[in-house]
């Protein structure tokens, strides 16, 4: 199988999506620390973190770890340090 | 020139040495309307939402820069 | 504990080689207004606050964090590749003598950062409505910087992070009156 490399259009393309879905997660969270009641809002928080975590894991699987710590596997060899870092892209 | 937008004209002094501006501007963000968020308020799309900086419509700001848009 | 996540929160392209804005961007990075003083006066402020408004500062803090990485990575592309003369032409001749091209937090006049910049007060009120003065004056410092560039790409960039300044003002707002409302009343829209 051909090894993908960050830095191509995919990357660039998948690295979006994810942001874009990052983004909405991020303006609910906030907008629920203040209205802890809002169901609805609750409802589409779950519904978008299940579809994050399945892009997040897609990603990984094409571009290594997202995350440090025991938040994502590795492959040999490890795969945390490799770069490009965030602001090398 | 967008709603947000406010004009407001500096004093003339006699002496003034530079030549007079017609007037200043400043913003008034939509966050000065709000004072709590209503539930249920209409949302962008999710990519555009990225790009305005903010899921609801009611709480984005235009801003253009003054240099304007240089060649891509 | 923190995690840390290898992107960007939103893509930040350079258009154009302008050593110039690295300098000025520097204000957003170490200024009294920046990115670093807002994440860690918010950080600070939380363990002296009522319980329901820690949520808001834990969270703003975080995103300003990564708002953080985002200016550092504007800075980063603009003087990368620039020689010691460019740099010097920037104004930025006496951080190359004391860093060369290393990033530090200081403002656009090459002040270092320093905890006088940020408060905590221990009342509530007192500290969110500098928290809520703080985002303001981060838009303002934003609107200033789109100002003096016209690359698009990187005015796309600082618009992005402009609107956020708006968001946060208003949860900060959404704090206060939670806590004018505290005594036993349920919250009405």
């Amino acid at each position: 199988m051909e090894e993908a490399k960050a830095c191509e259009p995919r990357y660039y393309e998948m690295l979006e999506q994810l942001q874009v879905l990052d983004f909405a997660l991020v303006e609910l969270n906030l907008y629920l620390d203040t209205h802890p009641e809002d169901l609805k809002a609750i409802e589409q928080f779950n519904q978008l973190t299940q579809e994050r975590t399945r892009l997040a894991n897609q990603f990984q699987e094409l571009y290594g770890p997202l995350q440090n710590f025991g938040r994502a596997y590795s492959k040999c060899p490890w795969e945390w340090n490799q770069s490009p870092w965030p602001w090398q892209v | 020139m967008n709603s947000q937008e406010r004009v407001w004209a500096t004093y003339r002094g006699p002496f003034d040495p530079c030549p007079p501006v017609p007037f200043k501007t400043y913003v008034v963000p939509p966050n000065q309307f709000i004072n709590f968020q209503p539930p249920g308020l209409p949302q962008f799309p999710l990519s555009e939402a990225l790009k305005a900086g903010t899921l609801w419509p009611a709480l984005f700001s235009p801003y253009e820069s003054k240099a304007g848009k240089g060649r891509v | 504990m923190w995690i840390y996540e290898k992107k960007l929160q939103y893509p930040v392209r350079v258009g154009k080689c302008d050593v110039r804005m690295a300098r000025y961007l520097t204000e957003q990075y170490g200024g009294a207004d920046g990115e670093l003083a807002a994440a860690l006066r918010y950080m600070n402020q939380r363990y002296a606050i009522p319980d329901k408004v820690i949520g808001v500062l834990t969270d703003i803090s975080t995103e300003e964090f990564a708002h953080l990485e985002m200016i550092a990575t504007m800075i980063y592309k603009l003087t990368k590749d620039a020689s010691v003369q460019e740099l010097e032409a920037a104004g930025l001749g006496p951080n190359y003598a004391q860093r060369d091209h290393a990033l530090f937090y200081q403002n656009s006049a090459g002040v270092p950062w320093t905890a006088s910049y940020i408060q905590a007060k221990g009342d509530p009120i007192a500290d969110l409505y500098e928290d809520i003065a703080a985002e303001e004056k981060a838009r303002a410092t934003y609107q200033w910087l789109i100002d003096m560039t016209d690359d698009v790409d990187l005015q796309d960039s600082l618009k992005f992070l402009r609107e956020r300044e708006i968001i946060h003002a208003i949860r900060f707002k959404e704090s206060v009156q939670i806590l004018i409302e505290e005594q036993g009343k349920k919250r009405v829209f």
